[in-house]
């Protein structure tokens, strides 16, 4: 049974983050330099964190995979980032923001959490800015907004489609500069394989030096995990190749509770695949959804082109089903809604799973010049990928994994259970309960590193004296054998199967039992069969070459491996889930209008799962989530 | 389809390197460039080959990770295209296909495909931010800026730091990403306080890894996926001059009557 | 000092006095061909060609403030000095982007690079070879091809004789083309090296440099040609006390 203590600020909500902070203690900067922090990631929160903790004077080491942080994967991010700043006069404000963002997630993140995220928002912009990230403009000079993703305020701002690679680059300059200060040490193509721990506090590291192979230990006095989302179950995902869980599962077995690992976000607008050698999906930026109306032939054997199709022939299933928000209801319902079409046979496409995302009312109201220059790279990127021009011909879009808002347990300090070991951005859970809003995974990503963890931490170091354990101490040796073995382990198995051929059956499996809907008959389908599978991976990989080089077989093989275990994670928290919540749809549990159903009865809960050895079912410990501040609502897109 | 493809492997740093040739059957035109390779990698893998090393993340075009040059040129035919993003769609049943690393002298090849960019990493640390800490910033909207200023900064800043421009330039130089970075920090009013300093030290750094000089031939922008201008090289050179004839090294001190 | 070296040291820095040398090269070029033009119009009533007449001038440069020579002395060093920092420093620029990639490519395709960007160098070493071989033949005589008899200050019949050969004519014709691909590229990437281009004058910078080479390549073509072609009039002699009284030339 894992003791949770959020530590979240009593009082009034408004207030609450300022008197956390004034109660936390800090680390003088004199004092500062003695304390040594590693960075797990340089993403929008591990890159922010770094920079900002090396500013302030502690000594930062972060670590990333790619051959340079600026490649993370928050580079992809294209529509936006969310802020109150109300510029639009639409009556946007801090609570809105929180509240839109409470309601999301269906009401089961922390509001604490949400209601500083919300109030942090304005500032990010503010940092962003000085940066130089040169967010869109309007003809009088001022910051530009635009509407995102089922809100009713024009709240979101934006680098065209490519908000995530200005901001990245604007945090990943200012931790360079950190790095030329000899703040911040930077570790590239460098893996985190495990987590040290020295009388049950998080001490350090062990990494592979991806390039040599060398296994090499860092000692440090906190450890935060800024290592982004695990998608990549999936097989197939918007996310980049490289996305993991390992770091996070990493932490789970050392003891760190891993909270509501089933919650995925299923983006609605992605290029269908092509066929089984598809490798990603692409997501097509949201924002599309403001000018086009998604639609598929009501004839489920229609056979005219798109273009030929009369209006009467076609089913806009959105804007009929949910009049009042139409084409931009938020993300999961679009997502369900597109599933359901296709299912009922309507879907487009070669596979049969697509639908028409349709600018034509767009260009005819506003004119081509107008939308192309909206849209420009998104219709370019589409065009590239498929060879079909959206001016033309409509869209193509089908639903993809996108986002993971399970991850690890942190409390208000966004510490996880482990004394001294943080997680930030999306590896924690923290802030958008069972769905994210759009535009708000930038947002927390930032706050968590700019502004967050760089007041919490010294709360934590203030109160342990620096420099305690070096990589002498046995607990690295240990550790550093058990990675060594499991390379070894791998290397060893010499069966017959690729690993990718591996994670492609692992993300069928998870997408059909633990996808866009579930159904218990399914989940325990996914169960049975994911051990099966782990069982032939550790018995028939197949992996060419050695540990002591470059070896791409073998990193994915150790993420692939990470992944077989934690899919039966997540299909074991659907499964007890037994409500309908945000993205977790529960096939038993909807209205008759196919509406999640959710039950806050027994499910207003974070569930957290503890690690209790390979032959034991993880242990799950409830953190009953307080609605004091937004009361509870059941979601209603309709009216 | 069915293509013939030549590709140079390298087992490590040191090892001095070859072309060999592979016979790879079952393409599908609507596969992407890394999707053939992953295929590839697979066969390779049934046959007990090591596979091709090849660096990739995001696969849409964004991250600047893949890195190829194909059929001689860099993230191959396709304009403004990176290699993830590049279809085989493009490429005729039968066809010969040639994958080279970048080749630079500062972007040592670490195996097969794979090269080592840190250098383009200290070009950006030698000066390529806005110094700043966290912390309260100013309104934002108290410091207008033209959209026009704004569109050009971003198509600066849209550069994804691949060093396709230094695998295209025949001088290897590395003029259009420092280019690109002066000028998406110099063109911003927050950035102008550094401008002149910034690009002196750039500069300095990019020499200093071992990059040729530019000499004008305009292949960078010809090659590079996000079609950076060249305009931006004026724009360095420019500053650059300015800030090593014109700007006075240290504006202190004291001066004497005659 | 060490300001200027640490400029010099930069690769933008060598650029930039590659392209105010080339600037003042180019000057020079430009205004040699427009004097050369000098062939087709004629002679003054008493015989002289007027082009005798401007090499004449050009001795005189500067008279009477400066002796005889001076002014053209003056000229010539600095000309010497620009084209020896020219040539020296693509030397260095070049040496830089050869160790830049030391492993060439097994393909190499361009799609922007122009055939006379590529071949600076070498239109470059024609020109520096050209040179030399160049004044020896019309500025000191030490070079005579075919039957011709080079006379001090009679530029008209030394280029007459000379070109009356056919393949000295067309040399030159080869040499002056080259002169006009480095003036093709060399002149549009100066500007870009200063950085004065930006792409609302682009257009006009190209359109200059282009308009530029050709002019000069042309007007430099027209004297041979004119000369092999027996276009132009052969040499009338003159009395030599009519270009110079003293006859300083002799003995220079
Ligand atoms: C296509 C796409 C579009 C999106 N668009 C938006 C949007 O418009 N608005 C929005 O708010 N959000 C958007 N998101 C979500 C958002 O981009 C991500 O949630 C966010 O960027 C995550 O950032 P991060 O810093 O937490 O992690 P990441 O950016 O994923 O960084 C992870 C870092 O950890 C490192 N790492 C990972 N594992 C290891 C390991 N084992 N060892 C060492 N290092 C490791 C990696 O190298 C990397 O540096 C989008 C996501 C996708 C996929
Ligand atoms: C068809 C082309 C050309 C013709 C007919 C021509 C003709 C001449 C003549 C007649 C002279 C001697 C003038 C005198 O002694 O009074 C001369 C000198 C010279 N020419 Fe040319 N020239 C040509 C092309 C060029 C080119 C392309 C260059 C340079 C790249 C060049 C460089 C020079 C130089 C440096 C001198 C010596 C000037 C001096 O110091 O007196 N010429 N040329
Ligand atoms: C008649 C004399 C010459 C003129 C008018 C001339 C003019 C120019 C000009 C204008 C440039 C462009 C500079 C820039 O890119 O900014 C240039 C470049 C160059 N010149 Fe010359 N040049 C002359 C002689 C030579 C000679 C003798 C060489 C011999 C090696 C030479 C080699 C080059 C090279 C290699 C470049 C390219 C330099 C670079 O961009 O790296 N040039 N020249
Ligand atoms: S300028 Fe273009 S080619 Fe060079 S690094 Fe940037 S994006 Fe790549
Ligand atoms: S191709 Fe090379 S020469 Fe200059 S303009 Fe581009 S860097
Ligand atoms: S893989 Fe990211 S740009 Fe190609």
């Amino acid at each position: 049974m894992l003791t949770l203590n959020s530590k979240t600020p009593k009082g009034p909500i408004e207030d609450g983050w300022t008197q956390h902070k004034n109660a936390l203690r800090l680390v003088g900067p004199k004092n500062r330099p003695n304390y040594k922090v590693l960075v797990i990631g340089s993403g929008l929160a591990g890159a922010s964190a770094a920079a900002s903790m090396g500013a302030m004077g502690y000594r930062v080491e972060c670590f990333c995979f790619q051959d340079s942080p600026r490649r993370a994967h928050s580079i992809a991010a294209q529509g936006g980032i969310n802020a109150s700043k109300n510029y639009r006069n639409d009556g946007d404000s801090t609570w809105r923001l929180f509240a839109d963002t409470q309601k999301g997630g269906d009401y089961r993140a922390r509001e604490q959490n949400v209601y500083r995220l919300a109030e942090l928002s304005t500032a990010i912009i503010d940092q962003a800015v000085a940066q130089g990230v040169p967010f869109a403009r309007e003809y009088g000079g001022k910051l530009a907004n635009r509407s995102f993703g089922g809100v009713l305020v024009e709240r979101t701002f934006y680098c065209r489609g490519e908000t995530g690679q200005q901001l990245l680059l604007g945090a990943f300059s200012a931790l360079q500069e950190q790095i030329t200060a000899k703040n911040v040490k930077m570790h590239t193509r460098t893996e985190l394989m495990d987590i040290v721990m020295v009388d049950g506090q998080a001490k350090g590291v062990v990494c592979r030096n991806l390039e040599t192979g060398e296994i090499t230990s860092h000692a440090a006095d906190a450890v935060v995990l800024a290592t982004g989302g695990y998608g990549n179950v999936y097989y197939l995902s918007t996310n980049a190749k490289g996305c993991n869980v390992t770091a996070a599962f990493r932490a789970y077995k050392r003891g760190a509770g891993f909270a509501n690992p089933s919650f995925v976000q299923i983006h609605p607008t992605s290029i269908p695949a092509s066929g089984d050698y598809q490798s990603k999906l692409t997501l097509m930026s949201e924002s599309l959804r403001n000018d086009g109306r998604i639609w598929v032939p009501r004839n489920p054997d229609e056979t005219r082109k798109p273009n030929q199709i009369p209006e009467e022939d076609r089913y806009y299933y959105l804007e009929e089903r949910y009049p009042r928000f139409g084409n931009l209801v938020p993300r999961d319902v679009a997502a369900r809604n597109a599933k359901d079409v296709c299912d009922k046979g309507l879907g487009v496409g070669s596979t049969g799973y697509g639908v028409y995302l349709d600018f034509g009312r767009a260009i005819e109201k506003q004119g081509e010049s107008v939308v192309k220059g909206r849209y420009a790279n998104l219709f370019e990127m589409y065009e590239r990928i498929t060879d079909e021009n959206p001016l033309d011909v409509p869209m193509r879009i089908y639903p993809a994994v996108h986002y993971t808002m399970g991850g690890l347990w942190v409390d208000y300090n966004l510490m996880t259970n482990i004394p001294g070991l943080y997680a930030i951005g999306e590896a924690n859970f923290a802030d958008h309960g069972a769905n994210r809003l759009g535009a708000s995974s930038l947002m927390q990503c930032l706050a968590d590193g700019y502004f967050i963890i760089p007041v919490t931490i010294g709360d934590y170091l203030s109160r342990h004296p620096h420099g305690q354990v070096t990589t002498d101490h046995p607990a690295f040796k240990e550790a550093e054998n058990e990675v060594r073995q499991r390379i070894e382990k791998l290397l060893s198995i010499n069966g017959t199967r690729s690993v990718q051929s591996f994670h492609r059956e692992l993300g069928k499996l998870m997408w059909e039992y633990c996808g866009i809907s579930r159904s218990p008959a399914g989940l325990q389908e996914g169960l049975e069969r994911i051990p099966q599978l782990r069982e032939e991976f550790w018995n028939d990989l197949k992996i060419v070459g050695s540990g002591r080089e470059l070896n791409q077989a073998l990193e994915n093989a150790g993420r692939v491996a990470d992944f077989l275990e934690f899919g039966e994670l997540m299909c074991r928290d659907a499964m007890l889930r037994d409500e309908s919540c945000g993205c977790h749809f529960r096939e038993d549990h909807q209205t008759e209008e196919n509406e999640a159903l959710r039950n806050d009865e027994d499910f207003a809960h974070v569930a957290v799962f503890e690690y209790k050895g390979a032959d034991q079912d993880p242990e799950l410990t409830k953190e009953p989530i307080e609605f004091e501040a937004l009361p509870l609502a059941a979601r209603n897109y309709k009216t | 389809m069915r293509i013939r493809l030549h590709i140079w492997r390298q087992a490590s740093r040191d090892d001095s390197g070859h072309m060999d040739t592979y016979d790879l059957d079952g393409v599908n035109p609507d596969m992407s460039f890394l999707e053939m390779m992953d295929h590839l990698n697979e066969e390779l893998t049934g046959k007990g080959e090591d596979p091709v090393a090849f660096d990739h993340d995001c696969r849409e075009g964004v991250c600047g990770m893949c890195s190829m040059v194909i059929n001689g040129q860099a993230h191959g035919p396709k304009q403004g295209t990176t290699t993830c993003q590049l279809y085989m769609r493009h490429f005729d049943d039968g066809d010969e296909v040639y994958v080279e690393p970048w080749r630079s002298q500062a972007f040592p090849v670490v195996k097969d495909l794979v090269v080592d960019r840190s250098a383009f990493d200290r070009i950006i640390q030698a000066g390529g931010f806005i110094s700043n800490h966290s912390g309260p910033k100013p309104e934002p909207n108290t410091i207008l800026i033209e959209p026009e200023v704004a569109e050009q900064a971003l198509d600066a800043a849209t550069c994804i730091g691949c060093g396709a421009c230094v695998a295209a330039c025949p001088n290897g130089s590395a003029m259009l990403f420092t280019a690109a970075k002066v000028s998406h920090l110099g063109l911003l009013p927050q950035g102008e306080t550094e401008r002149y300093p910034r690009a002196k030290k750039m500069v300095k750094q990019m020499d200093k890894e071992g990059f040729g000089s530019c000499r004008n031939y305009a292949e960078c922008e010809a090659q590079c996926p996000k079609e950076i201008s060249i305009a931006f090289i004026s724009r360095l050179n420019a500053d650059y001059l300015k800030a090593s004839l014109v700007e006075p090294e240290d504006r202190r001190g004291k001066m004497k009557s005659q | 000092m060490n300001h200027i070296k640490r400029f010099y040291e930069s690769s933008i820095g060598k650029k930039f006095v590659v392209a105010v040398t080339g600037v003042v090269l180019f000057g020079f070029i430009a205004g040699h061909m427009a004097g050369n033009l000098k062939v087709f119009t004629g002679a003054t009533s008493a015989g002289v060609p007027h082009i005798d007449e401007y090499a004449k001038f050009l001795k005189t440069l500067g008279a009477p403030m400066l002796p005889e020579m001076m002014g053209l002395w003056i000229a010539r060093s600095v000309l010497l000095v620009c084209l020896v920092l020219h040539v020296v420093t693509v030397i260095l620029l070049s040496r830089q982007n050869k160790k830049a990639r030391p492993v060439p490519y097994v393909r190499s395709k361009k799609r922007a690079a122009s055939v006379a960007s590529r071949l600076m160098m070498v239109t470059g070493l024609v020109i520096l070879a050209f040179i030399p071989f160049h004044i020896l033949q019309f500025t000191t005589g030490n070079i005579q091809i075919g039957d011709e008899h080079f006379r001090h200050g009679y530029v008209y019949s030394n280029l007459y004789e000379s070109f009356s050969v056919w393949y000295v004519a067309l040399g030159y014709v080869v040499v002056v083309t080259l002169v006009g691909f480095h003036m093709f590229h060399g002149l549009w990437s100066l500007f870009q090296t200063l950085g004065w281009d930006n792409p609302d004058r682009n257009g006009k910078v190209r359109a200059f440099s282009v308009a530029f080479s050709v002019i000069i390549t042309v007007g430099f073509i027209a004297v041979p040609l004119a000369f092999v072609s027996g276009w132009l009039p052969s040499p009338i002699d003159y009395d030599p006390t009519l270009l110079h009284p003293t006859n300083s030339l002799t003995n220079h």
